[in-house]
């Protein structure tokens, strides 16, 4: 007998014969969570991923790459990993080059140039999937496209999310998309930047991952 | 844990579960509360064979010698009369543990469950049964309540310690720091882990001695043991008189509200 | 990395390790700070109490729901996992999970490991075992980090390195890190852990990272972390590596939402972390980065036995949140090294007699004034005091046939054991009740002075004169 059998063998012996009903989870968010306005919902989003010390910034469909290069340009930053293929990765790379901002891209396999990530990419683009107001959440699958490392590595991470794309919850967000009928490779809720308060409570940002997270929220108007 | 009970109307009569430590250690305590009821127009039944509810041999792990003794304890009380208990860790031990005892023995279940509906935390009866609004004779003073945790947490008794004390009218009710915080009694926990006891009570004397109430009300003598002993201990040591008094809240209760009468 | 073996300390040295810290008053005003702060942290988190019980009902229905299930959940975990490419591995005990492990990286010739934080790994010393292979095991978390440099072990579930001042950690730093100046800014110290690990990440082979949820339907591996070492550890190498235990599983992806919920805002107080990491396959065909290869490492080390037994398997329902600990009288005097075991505190005091076996924890189990602050925090309504109370009885009673858990029994005395029965015999005899409490009124004056231990820091007890059931009888004959 391997370990699992001899495993689940003991847990089968012991296991109740009929489990408990199924716990209602969607009864218990509809008692306690109300479903707010568009407008509400950013505006919650926007506080509470601002407390989590992000940076947020209303911007157009027409305006929002000019607040892109306002926002790097105010960081000395002249470089910028972004998405070829997706929409606001070509945006990026028509509007940015032109103005003085280098535009590198993810087309390769991290193996072919990891160094290079992780020392002379300063900031990056990618977009968020959705939001979630309750806790000022953004909603990343990341893709070939936009491979999981782009929001993770460089210490600018800068997110375009389109406001109309905002959930009330989690819970609302997982089940209005049916996630349960299968996952990416990797799905990722991003709340602010990296930060630690390992030493003597103390807060950090920047512990591991991006040291500044820049929300893009798309409005119909700003 | 349920702190709900449904008050039952005024009872004519009342039995009194002392408490092991009340009979031999504060019987002042136990003769004040009786006092109080008394006064309230009810008549206290003190079943002579009552001992203890069992509960240092339940929570040391010794469930045989505890259902032993609380079997005992099932037999006194034949009367359906609420069962009134000076102490709340008591009280929460027949309320909440007899039950799950006698789990495995159907009569005596049934005899638990049906004492146990009777079981009333002394304060909380005055409070939730009596409606018991103590008319303040005493001068001006401070005291601090401390709450014992399985009061707190299994009878509610925070509540209806603060709303006893808030009724008398002279009497201010000081705040201490990490007023929830346990004492550091715990039964046979003070004698198997002396260190930690010893400086749980360090720091819950120190709480109440820094809100400067002349003295300290529990309605627990688990409690009272602990940090009285160990306040005086600690001014015996400084070669001082003793800092922090204390009593019974049915003491207390008792001499502000103008005594038997 | 360490010099010697950090092997869990039985638990007879308990009572010395606790003393040295509660006589020490900046450890005892240190710890009282770290707790007091995660205390309030907390209750800014949950200003509504109806709707902490109601999450806390849903919370514990969700967690016995799939433990009722647990075996067929297990089955269909593995199922999609492998659906999904994910290879997964069952341990039954820590020496079998070290060598899947370290097989599995011995098999790709590798050297270098980052660790993401895993109490699992720290459960099986999995760092001991590869320093013996010759595995350098980096911890990457900034506090499992710090403790790793110090040569010591975590002293919180959640804040590993609680006990550590800024000082302490500033003067380590400058003596383990090359080229480290002092420095106690915190987002100085935060920096310098930062490069270093940064290269790391690049360099390491595997990553290793412990698992919060594991999702059943969807064969999912969920992760929750503030720093991005997690994100890290389990995208940058060509291998990701995760250990579990048996009983951190869900069946519906729905589950989820208010278990993480209720996790970050007790652990933390944070209404959520930063990183929520939800891994379900290794990297596709057309990905670019992520690992080639990705493990489940499913460990059981005495959580079957817990689970045998119906009040026991409730300790199975921890999600790890640690707020036992922050609320606890007990640990917040003593700190986690006190204990021993690798989970301290409450939780560590009900969960690891199925690891150890009683014989090495039964002396843990008195560490507990049974206040209820743990029971009255957990945001799965795990009944921490009443199961203490029955790893008392499991602990102490006389050694029988068919026990419960390991290790029953080990804390058997026929002394005490007769001190009980002797109790009881008084205690439920009514005349044997009034006789030796009478005499104890009538002699108390002869109680001596020192009481053992109560006497160390309290006055001795003395019996009143009169018993209450004396001074009644005089009221009534008067």
């Amino acid at each position: 007998m391997s370990a699992r059998d001899r495993i689940l063998a003991r847990l089968n012996r012991s296991a109740p014969q009929q489990p408990p009903a199924l716990p209602d989870v969607g009864s218990w968010y509809a008692t306690h969570r109300s479903s707010e306005t568009p407008a509400d919902k950013a505006r919650r989003f926007r506080h509470y991923i601002e407390l989590a010390h992000a940076e947020v910034h209303a911007v157009s469909r027409n305006n929002w790459a000019d607040t892109l290069h306002q926002v790097l340009k105010a960081r000395g930053i002249d470089r910028l990993l972004v998405a070829e293929g997706t929409p606001h990765g070509d945006t990026a790379l028509d509007a940015l080059p032109p103005r003085g901002i280098e535009c590198s891209v993810y087309d390769m396999a991290i193996e072919a140039w990891k160094s290079e990530m992780f020392t002379a990419t300063p900031a990056s683009l990618t977009a968020a999937r959705a939001a979630i107001a309750e806790t000022g959440t953004l909603i990343l699958w990341p893709n070939e496209k936009e491979p999981r490392l782009m929001s993770l590595v460089p210490p600018v991470h800068i997110v375009l999310l389109d406001a109309s794309n905002i959930y009330n919850t989690f819970f609302e967000a997982m089940t209005a998309e049916a996630w349960n009928n299968g996952l990416p490779t990797n799905a990722l809720l991003v709340s602010g930047p990296s930060k630690t308060a390992d030493i003597q409570q103390t807060l950090a940002y920047g512990a591991h991952g991006p040291k500044e997270l820049i929300v893009l929220l798309l409005g119909e108007k700003a | 844990m349920t702190i709900a009970q449904t008050p039952p109307g005024k009872p004519a009569d009342v039995y009194f579960f002392a408490t092991c430590v009340v009979d031999q250690f504060y019987p002042d305590a136990g003769m004040d509360a009786i006092t109080l009821l008394e006064r309230e127009g009810i008549r206290v039944h003190f079943p002579e064979d009552q001992t203890c509810c069992g509960q240092p041999a339940y929570t040391s792990g010794f469930h045989d010698e505890a259902r032993q003794v609380a079997a005992h304890q099932l037999t006194l009380f034949p009367e359906d009369w609420p069962i009134v208990v000076p102490s709340g860790s008591c009280a929460g031990m027949m309320k909440h543990h007899y039950p799950t005892l006698f789990a495995a023995d159907p009569v005596r279940k049934a005899q638990a469950e049906k004492l146990s509906a009777r079981v009333w935390e002394f304060t909380r009866f005055l409070v939730d049964v009596l409606d018991f609004k103590p008319q303040d004779c005493g001068s001006d003073c401070t005291v601090v309540l401390h709450t014992s945790c399985s009061a707190r947490r299994e009878m509610g008794v925070h509540v209806s310690g603060r709303q006893l004390l808030g009724g008398l009218a002279q009497v201010t009710v000081a705040q201490q720091d990490h007023e929830s915080e346990c004492c550091g009694f715990g039964g046979t926990f003070s004698v198997k882990q002396p260190e930690i006891s010893g400086a749980m009570v360090e720091d819950k004397v120190k709480s109440l001695k820094a809100t400067g109430a002349e003295r300290v009300v529990s309605a627990d003598c688990g409690c009272l043991m602990n940090i009285l002993g160990h306040a005086a201990w600690k001014d015996a040591q400084e070669g001082r008189p003793p800092t922090l008094p204390g009593e019974h809240i049915a003491t207390f209760l008792l001499r502000r509200t103008g005594g038997a009468k | 990395m360490s010099e010697h073996t950090l092997h869990f300390k039985p638990a007879e040295g308990f009572r010395a390790r606790s003393k040295a810290v509660v006589d020490n008053p900046f450890l005892r005003q240190s710890f009282r700070g770290a707790m007091d702060f995660l205390m309030s942290k907390r209750a800014a988190q949950f200003p509504d109490p109806e709707e902490l019980e109601s999450l806390r009902n849903l919370g514990e229905a969700i967690r016995q729901y799939n433990l009722a299930k647990l075996p067929d959940l297990l089955e269909r975990l593995e199922a999609n996992l492998t659906r999904n490419g994910i290879k997964v591995h069952w341990a039954e005990t820590p020496d079998e999970a070290n060598a899947i492990i370290l097989g599995i990286i011995q098999g790709h010739g590798a050297t270098r490991m980052v660790k993401g934080k895993s109490m699992v790994s720290e459960e099986i010393e999995l760092n001991h075992a590869a320093e013996a292979a010759g595995i350098e095991a980096l911890e990457s978390d900034m506090g499992e980090y710090i403790v790793q440099l110090a040569n010591e072990k975590p002293s919180h579930i959640i804040m590993p390195a609680i006990h550590k001042t800024k000082e302490e950690i500033a003067r380590l730093f400058h003596e383990k890190v090359p080229g480290v100046d002092y420095t106690d800014n915190v987002d100085a110290l935060i920096q310098i852990g930062r490069n270093v690990l940064r290269r790391k990440f690049q360099e390491a082979e595997i990553g290793l990272s412990g698992v919060n949820f594991a999702v059943a339907e969807t064969g999912t591996l969920c992760l929750v972390e503030n720093e991005g070492n997690g994100r890290m550890c389990t995208t940058a190498p060509a291998v990701h590596i995760a250990i579990t235990g048996i009983e951190k599983i869900v069946e519906k992806l729905e589950h989820v939402p208010p278990l993480l919920s209720l996790l970050t805002r007790s652990a933390t107080g944070q209404n959520i972390s930063t990183y929520f990491n939800m891994i379900s396959s290794p990297r596709k065909p057309g990905e670019k980065d992520g690992p080639e290869e990705v493990h489940l490492v499913l460990l059981d080390n005495g959580r079957s036995q817990a689970y045998a037994d119906e009040q026991l398997r409730k300790t199975l329902q921890c999600i790890r949140c640690g707020a036992c600990m922050n609320h606890c009288p007990v640990y917040t005097r003593i700190g986690g090294h006190a204990y021993g075991t690798t989970y301290p505190g409450p939780i560590g005091k009900i969960v690891s007699p199925h690891m150890l076996g009683l014989d090495a924890t039964a002396g843990l189990t008195t560490a507990s004034s049974l206040c209820g602050a743990c029971g009255e925090v957990c945001p799965v309504k795990i009944p921490i005091p009443d199961l203490l109370i029955r790893l008392r009885s499991e602990a102490f009673s006389a050694p029988h046939a068919n026990p419960a858990m390991r290790g029953q029994g080990a804390g058997h005395s026929s002394l005490i054991s007769a001190i009980w029965r002797g109790w009881a015999l008084v205690y439920r005899s009514p005349a044997l009740y009034r006789a030796v409490s009478w005499l104890g009124s009538r002699f108390g004056w002869l109680m001596p002075s020192r009481q053992g231990a109560w006497t160390t820091v309290r006055e001795p007890l003395r019996p009143a004169p009169k018993r209450l059931r004396d001074q009644l009888k005089e009221r009534n004959k008067a």
